[in-house]
């Protein structure tokens, strides 16, 4: 399936900014499941530092923000050529050992509510990693029904599942931590999806991949309940939702004149993912 | 311990040792009370030049000077030779050892060190996995701190490839014993040591990243400030090697580099030599609340737009655990047998050499994995009962976090004292450089002296001392 994504972040700052950089990881890159055909990152109010391949090998641009500016808009767009390989990623890449995606992280820290959540699965994670990883899918789903504004970016695993609601970021990290309580290593995945007959859509997507020997890595996304197929983009991995973020900021505002009333920093985000067909 | 250890000037039979001879013959012809008048005036010299250091915790002496003991330690140049082909060795496994960890890991694959180290270890830094810093230098300065029990018998103590201290004391004890004795370096021919910041920014230069072009890399070095207790050393050495003195806040990236601020607006930095811990390093990568680091250097670096220096994350192998496989590490990467040995080691984290460990407190030193500085260990034959009980619970609490060694009769060198000269416990911290043009150890280090008869810590901020260290040329 070739896919047409554009996804456009403009931040507006409380005052103009006297220096600030942004970390980007919104750069997808060809692998079992896709072939990017083009790609660009273009930015306003801010320009393009240096680009490489971090740690987890997804791409990373970083972009200085212009001093003086009040806001500062990136937006990165391009098509990309997807394949339905049942949510299997592959084998494991890079120099990160498997172990290191067996440790907890701030964000996926395991407690008595994770440990509560997989109660039970212990033999089976040992005899079939695969059937168990659908079974915690939904168990989490359960545990954390999909609903906005109960969690931000920096709700824990354990909180998602005391509020016992959430949106995708928290349901995929409540499987990470459960599947790790497991013994199984696991992942945190930025990228995009096509939803059908929802071409606008709000923010980015972002679920999990577990490893099983002799398959690697299989994505799960708890939220629709299935393993991404080529409706999937992904753009970004790491431990968890901070190390995939798409946007990392470091911003120093100058201060604002005296007698204004005091804003914060607002984030608009548009994102239009479009299935392209055969002209 | 102090009756047996091997004295480095005298004999048993009270004969001076080779290495001493020329000093000795100088000390015997000089006028009594001079040491005396001289040590006063080594005080003075110090007070002037400004080197202190401050003490964690003792908010009574914030800034304290190190005392300087005017009776040189002297290595003959046979011993020298075998010490940096060691020491050379070492180091060479130590680059050799990092970039594995940071990338495939062989060592661990090969079974040879239990991925349980790295396990957890914050020390291990994930964003170095996959890179290759500029000319495949991670420890561009080392400080290998190595103790002496007999004539032919050195090991080493600790690696400090993290961010090594002290090289100032070198090069101001040596500067002071010039000023103070200027005739007796005429009649002993002792090897240079001055040109260690020359040598430094040399060494810094030859690690240049990519993206430099131009004749001549800049270097700069990062200090987190005047309340560092190494800021002087900071300043010293940016003076001596003709580079910035550079914090955080004057750095920033710029045009897909890292730039400071100069009286000419702000220009490329190609090698920083930071003093500032990897946590502090870069706010968007480590501690966000970090104001001592530069927001986006770990991007460029990783782009190839500027050398780091030590490499972020080479700490890993200052870890005392990981110490306890140094054998094994230099053997795995050089092929060879070491040259140095390690002092031996019980790691806590095995069940019988905890058992070994716990039955055994009284004669032992136990250390934190992750300590330094003296701090957070126990010295068993100098502990009453009451210490050894309360370092025990915190042992067996966690045994994992804690190595021993037998409490080892270290070598002694004279100090001057009111009664005399009188032996005291050193060891010897060698200063190495490294960049792909090779490996450049500096003749001589810093000699750290435990001042109290008996004690067997040197460490400055536990009360030690520090002497001019002496490589006698052939």
């Amino acid at each position: 399936m070739r896919l047409a994504i554009e996804h456009a972040t403009t931040y507006r700052f409380s005052g103009p900014i006297r220096q600030g950089q942004q970390r980007l990881r919104l750069t997808p890159v060809s692998s079992a499941g896709q072939s990017v055909i083009a790609w660009d990152i273009a930015c306003e109010g801010a320009q393009i530092e240096v680009g490489y391949d971090d740690e987890y090998t997804n791409r990373v641009t970083l972009v200085g923000l212009t001093p003086g500016t009040p806001a500062v808009t990136i937006r990165a767009h391009g098509v990309v050529e997807t394949r339905d390989e049942s949510g299997v990623t592959g084998r494991h890449a890079g120099y990160l050992p498997l172990w290191h995606f067996s440790r907890d992280t701030a964000l996926t820290a395991r407690g008595t509510k994770v440990a509560a959540l997989v109660g039970g699965l212990e033999n089976g994670a040992a005899r079939d990693p695969l059937a168990t990883l659908h079974t915690l899918t939904e168990r989490v789903r359960a545990a954390v029904v999909y609903a906005q504004g109960h969690t931000d970016v920096a709700t824990t695993a354990e909180a998602a599942l005391t509020a016992g609601r959430g949106v995708c970021q928290d349901q995929a990290h409540v499987f990470i931590a459960g599947a790790r309580a497991l013994g199984i290593p696991a992942r945190y995945v930025s990228g995009y999806m096509l939803i059908d007959g929802r071409e606008q859509q709000d923010a980015g997507h972002g679920w999990a991949e577990g490893f099983v020997d002799g398959l690697g890595w299989i994505g799960f996304d708890v939220a629709n309940a299935i393993c991404p197929d080529d409706r999937y983009v992904r753009v970004a991995c790491g431990r968890d939702y901070r190390d995939a973020a798409p946007v990392k900021s470091m911003t120093y505002v100058l201060p604002a004149p005296t007698g204004s009333a005091p804003v914060g920093d607002t984030l608009v985000t548009t994102l239009v993912v479009q299935r392209l067909t055969p002209a | 311990m102090t009756e047996t250890a091997y004295d480095e000037m005298l004999a048993p039979d009270g004969t001076v040792r080779p290495a001493y001879d020329g000093y000795r013959q100088w000390l015997d012809a000089q006028p009594p009370g001079l040491l005396k008048r001289k040590g006063i005036e080594a005080e003075a010299f110090f007070r002037r030049t400004g080197i202190t250091f401050n003490v964690y915790g003792a908010a009574d002496a914030e800034e304290r000077l190190i005392p300087f003991d005017p009776v040189p330690r002297i290595i003959t140049a046979s011993q020298w030779r075998k010490l940096s082909r060691g020491i050379e060795q070492r180091v060479r496994a130590l680059n050799a050892f990092l970039h594995d960890l940071y990338h495939r890991q062989e060592i661990v694959r090969a079974g040879r060190l239990p991925a349980r180290l790295l396990q957890g270890n914050l020390a291990y830094l994930p964003q170095m996995a996959g890179f290759t810093p500029p000319g495949g230098v991670y420890t561009h300065i080392v400080g290998i701190d190595l103790v002496r029990t007999g004539e032919d018998d050195f090991m080493v103590l600790e690696d400090n490839a993290r961010t090594p201290s002290g090289v100032s004391y070198m090069l101001e004890n040596r500067e002071t014993m010039m000023a103070m004795f200027p005739e007796l370096f005429t009649r002993v021919r002792v090897r240079e040591v001055s040109d260690y910041p020359r040598r430094l920014a040399r060494s810094l230069a030859a690690c240049a990243p990519a993206a430099f072009t131009g004749d001549k890399p800049t270097v700069a070095v990062l200090t987190p400030g005047i309340y560092n207790s190494a800021y002087f050393e900071h300043a010293f050495l940016a003076d001596q090697m003709g580079a910035e003195l550079v914090e955080g806040s004057d750095l920033k990236v710029q045009g897909g580099r890292v730039a400071m601020r100069t009286t000419q607006g702000w220009q490329p930095v190609d090698v920083i030599y930071r003093r500032v811990d990897d946590d502090y390093l870069d706010p968007l990568s480590f501690n966000a609340d970090s104001v001592l680091g530069v927001a986006g250097i770990m991007d460029v670096y990783r782009a190839g737009g500027i050398t780091i220096a030590n490499a972020p994350g080479t700490g890993i192998s200052d870890d005392k655990a990981i110490y306890s496989f140094m054998p094994e590490i230099v053997e795995f990467y050089t092929g060879e047998k070491p040259i140095l040995p390690n002092v031996p080691t019980w790691r806590c984290s095995e069940a019988d050499a905890l058992a070994y460990v716990l039955d055994n407190l009284a004669d032992l030193v136990v250390k934190e994995v992750h300590g330094s500085g003296g701090y957070g260990m126990l010295i068993g034959p100098t502990s009453s009962k009451k210490e050894i009980a309360a370092f025990s619970a915190k042992l067996r609490a966690d045994p994992a976090n804690y190595i021993a060694q037998p409490t080892l009769s270290l070598s002694t060198v004279p100090i001057f004292t009111r009664a005399g000269l009188a032996p005291r416990h050193v060891d010897l911290r060698p200063f190495v450089l490294v960049s792909p043009q090779g490996i450049d150890i500096t003749p001589g280090g810093l000699t750290r002296v435990a001042l109290k008869k008996g004690s067997l810590v040197v460490n400055s901020s536990q009360g030690g001392g520090t002497k001019d260290s002496w490589v006698l040329d052939d």
